[in-house]
């Protein structure tokens, strides 16, 4: 049985993206919030170190400062003019974050705190600047929670626990809604709607080490990438240099802000020799890739000589305690070391998606090489690609993206809702879904899921990570479809209407082959290294080439197939990347 | 302090104490299983896996649903403590199953839903009446004054609240409460930590209304005190203390 609802504006996801969106539109135009966790489970909440903006409240800083950084920490791949705009609009946005409760650390005289963060500058590289406001090493979930907070004040309508698995476009190419199964019931339920927003974050559960939360498994990309909806920038995925060793769980970069330095096996300060600017507080991919060399070359320490050092153990015990309490924490739960006396183990941990689903500076999401609208579809925060990012997203900037973008997409959405009616659903709107649910749930026997799920995160780890080639990567392409036809062939043990996550995480693993073979695809054809995309067969940038977007496209035979469309430039022009 | 750190002091510090150091364990779990698909009262299964020492809980209960039986179901997301899905009752007490290494609960460990909350399927509880409660206190900053930047906030005044901003409504402190247990209307120590976290706000402008709601029947005075709540929380609030300090601003009628 399905059932049917209509709103104005139905938003994809309930994380801060989606929560922003929802307190914008939910004022205005007839709202629903669907989400597959319940809101506060949503991963802006492992979010640890700060939000940036140019506050100048310990420093002084500028918000042009802050488009350079981001735009030249993204190895110049981002589009310019939405950076001036997330980078504008930051300090408000903080402001606005304030006013509605958020708990940030304060400074003597009571205003926000802010502190250091990987690539963020004074003057245009001259040095490390205070940018980063913060709520100790819980920013995220202090940003996740106000939001939550804001939307509970508002009433604003949820569906907890309902996943989408379809987009709805009408026969005239507007979007008309969207599907979503009801865990707790195994019912289809039907959003009607003039207008949708994905905001279901990333896809990092594709590599076996990763500080991503198991849900996060790419299902807005593949619902719309299904629906020919193109995925931009897939092959720069940032790795966090600082995950706990073989868990992958993050220790912020809020830690070096404070002072933590990372060190090889001989007690070395390596980031001395590849950053001698900003040394440990430089960019995520220099920082990893600079780790990578050093196990390279065997300066890593332990049985396998794979990890390195981040080492607290001269800050102020009192400044893990007031401004990391988290992150210490979770090194002596996790790892049993004591960071107050003994460094902590790291790796790099697949972090952050800088692709996925192409929008403008308005969150409407817009297909080929111009950029055409698809009339009442949205997407912000880490699943769209505006692009902010470029090739490596600086810290902080992911939860400014979610509180600038999100706010900026529920306005459109509710003008949009405003200016227009709703779209005819299309014929058989839940076909797609049910042949994909009854595909899995009718196969009695067949290839293990979770089988399937652990040899594509080994082998992107493997293949596909910091480093990558060539070969690794036409090995991985390989792989990916040598999964996929297995895929094809799974069998699920519950059969069942009630909480069905056996055949929910089945539904995830297919979203995760989409987007690996899209990240692959198109890594495998940009022949340069650029930000977190690195392959050692091509270590330089290529401008006169690549600096450009790609987008890869679903066939009807479910090929991929890649186009390109250029980078939006500005004031600033591409030079060598030094820290 | 840190030149001193030498070679061979990083080289032995603790690699024995890590996932993937050493040897598998045995591990048997005893869940209690509920499917009303399959039967209307509850059941217990065992299983028993090879795991990492230095795995977490919740790694083990994946071994279990995708290698043993696909249909063991229960809440999990972020698997480090943080967005607070995993609550569950683990050898009797409340805890999350992400933050329980393997080591300290092997060979043999017991893991059923939490209490007080009427199960759905296997360890899924409905967090529909966890969250009633959550919402009745006004969970939200109250002020509507003008500013241009920025409220000031002292330090001391941001420290004020700051134990009960951590909370990441994972209800092992409620489903901890005896009194929640025996009466569903209480409105129990989730819901008065994140009153606690708004009361003692010196931005908020609401106090006496929140004081108001915890002052009811269902309110603050239901507590007797027994500090289940303080252990049970895995983000380390020391909830009965912030339960004591609303129990005293309603007495006084202010924070």
């Amino acid at each position: 049985m399905t059932i049917t609802h209509t709103y104005d504006a139905v938003i994809v996801g309930a994380g801060g993206a989606g929560l922003r969106a929802a307190i914008e539109a939910s004022g205005r135009v007839d709202t629903a919030v669907i989400s597959k966790l319940y809101p506060t489970r949503s991963h802006t909440g492992a979010a640890q170190g700060g939000v940036c903006a140019a506050l100048g409240n310990v420093e002084e800083d500028y918000p042009e400062w802050h488009a350079f950084d981001t735009v030249k920490g993204g190895d110049y791949l981002v589009d310019q003019p939405a950076a001036q705009i997330l980078t504008e609009e930051a300090v408000d946005a903080i402001y606005e974050l304030e006013r509605m409760g958020l708990p940030f650390n304060r400074t003597p005289e009571g205003l926000i705190d802010q502190r250091r963060f990987g690539g963020h500058t004074a003057n245009h590289g001259e040095r490390a600047v205070k940018r980063a406001c913060y709520a100790a090493d819980r920013t995220g979930h202090m940003i996740l929670q106000t939001l939550y907070q804001q939307c509970v004040k508002r009433d604003v309508r949820f569906f907890n626990e309902f996943y989408c698995l379809d987009l709805l476009l009408a026969d005239d190419g507007r979007t008309a809604g969207v599907v979503a199964y009801e865990l707790a019931t195994g019912e289809l339920h039907v959003f009607r709607a003039k207008s949708v927003l994905f905001a279901t974050g990333g896809y990092g559960r594709m590599f076996r080490v990763s500080s991503n939360a198991h849900a996060l498994t790419g299902d807005g990309l593949s619902v719309t990438f299904r629906r020919g909806i193109p995925l931009e920038d897939m092959e720069f995925f940032q790795f966090h240099p600082t995950g706990l060793y073989r868990l992958g769980v993050l220790l912020s970069e809020g830690a070096r802000g404070e002072g933590a330095v990372i060190r090889n096996r001989d007690g070395e300060r390596f980031m001395e020799r590849y950053a001698p600017t900003i040394k440990d507080l430089a960019p995520r991919d220099v920082v990893s890739r600079s780790i990578y060399q050093e196990i390279k070359e065997g300066r890593g320490l332990g049985p396998r000589g794979d990890y390195v050092l981040l080492d607290l153990t001269h800050l102020d015990p009192r400044v893990l305690e007031e401004k990391l309490p988290d992150i210490t924490e979770f090194a002596r739960v996790y790892l049993q070391v004591e960071p107050t006396t003994e460094p902590v183990p790291i790796q790099p941990t697949a972090h952050y998606a800088m692709g996925g689903i192409p929008t403008d500076v308005h969150a409407r999401v817009v297909t080929g090489s111009e950029e055409t609208p698809v009339p009442g579809l949205y997407a912000a925060g880490e699943c769209a690609c505006v692009s902010v990012h470029g090739a490596n997203r600086l810290g902080t900037n992911s939860l400014l993206d979610i509180v600038v973008f999100g706010r900026r997409g529920g306005d459109d959405m509710a003008r949009h809702c405003e200016e227009t009616d709703l779209p005819a659903l299309p014929v058989e709107a839940t076909t797609q879904t049910l042949d994909l649910l009854d595909g899995i749930l009718t196969r009695q026997t067949g290839d293990n899921v979770a089988d399937i799920r652990a040899e594509l995160q080994d082998s992107m780890f493997d293949l596909a990570f910091v480093v990558r080639s060539e070969e690794s990567l036409a090995k991985m392409g390989e792989l990916v479809g040598s999964l996929r036809e297995r895929y094809d062939r799974i069998a699920i043990t519950d059969k069942g209407t009630v909480y069905n996550t056996d055949l929910m995480e089945a539904v995830e693993v297919g979203f995760l082959l989409d987007c690996a073979a899209t990240l692959v695809a198109a890594a495998a054809a940009r022949d340069e290294s650029r930000g977190a995309h690195y392959r050692e067969d091509h270590p330089l940038r290529d401008d006169a080439n690549w600096l450009k977007h790609s987008l890869a496209y679903r066939n009807d035979d479910g090929s991929i197939r890649l186009d390109s469309k250029p980078v939006q430039m500005g004031p600033y022009v591409p030079m060598e990347r030094k820290y | 302090m840190a030149a001193s750190l030498t070679p061979a002091e990083i080289l032995n510090s603790s690699d024995e104490r890590r996932v993937g150091a050493t040897p598998l364990v045995t591990l048997t779990l005893r869940i209690r299983r509920f499917n009303p698909q399959v039967s209307e009262e509850p059941w217990w299964d065992e299983f028993t896996i090879q795991v990492d020492p230095y795995e977490r809980l919740v790694e083990a209960l994946h071994q279990v649903k995708w290698h043993h039986d696909g249909t063991l179901t229960f809440r999990r997301s972020c698997a480090h403590g943080i967005c607070g899905s995993d609550a569950m009752v683990i050898n009797g007490r409340n805890a999350l199953a992400c933050k329980i290494l393997v080591k300290d609960v092997a060979p043999k460990v017991t893991i059923e839903p939490i209490r007080g909350l009427a199960v759905l399927k296997d360890l899924i509880v409905d967090m529909e009446p966890f969250f009633d409660g959550y919402r009745a206190v006004l969970p939200y900053l109250v002020n509507d004054e003008e500013t241009e930047r920025e409220r000031v906030q002292t330090p001391q005044e941001r420290e004020r609240y700051d134990d009960t901003t951590k909370c990441i409504l994972c209800a092992a402190c409620t489903t901890s409460c005896p009194i929640f247990w025996s009466d569903e209307t209480y409105i129990g120590p989730a819901a008065i930590v994140n009153a606690h976290r708004f009361i003692f706000d010196s931005r908020d402008r609401a106090p006496r209304e929140r004081l108001g709601i915890l002052s009811e029947k269902t309110g603050v005075f239901r507590c007797r005190t027994t500090f289940n709540c303080t252990d049970a929380c895995p983000r380390g609030i020391e909830v009965t203390k912030a339960i004591q300090e609303v129990k005293r601003a309603v007495l006084f009628d202010r924070p």
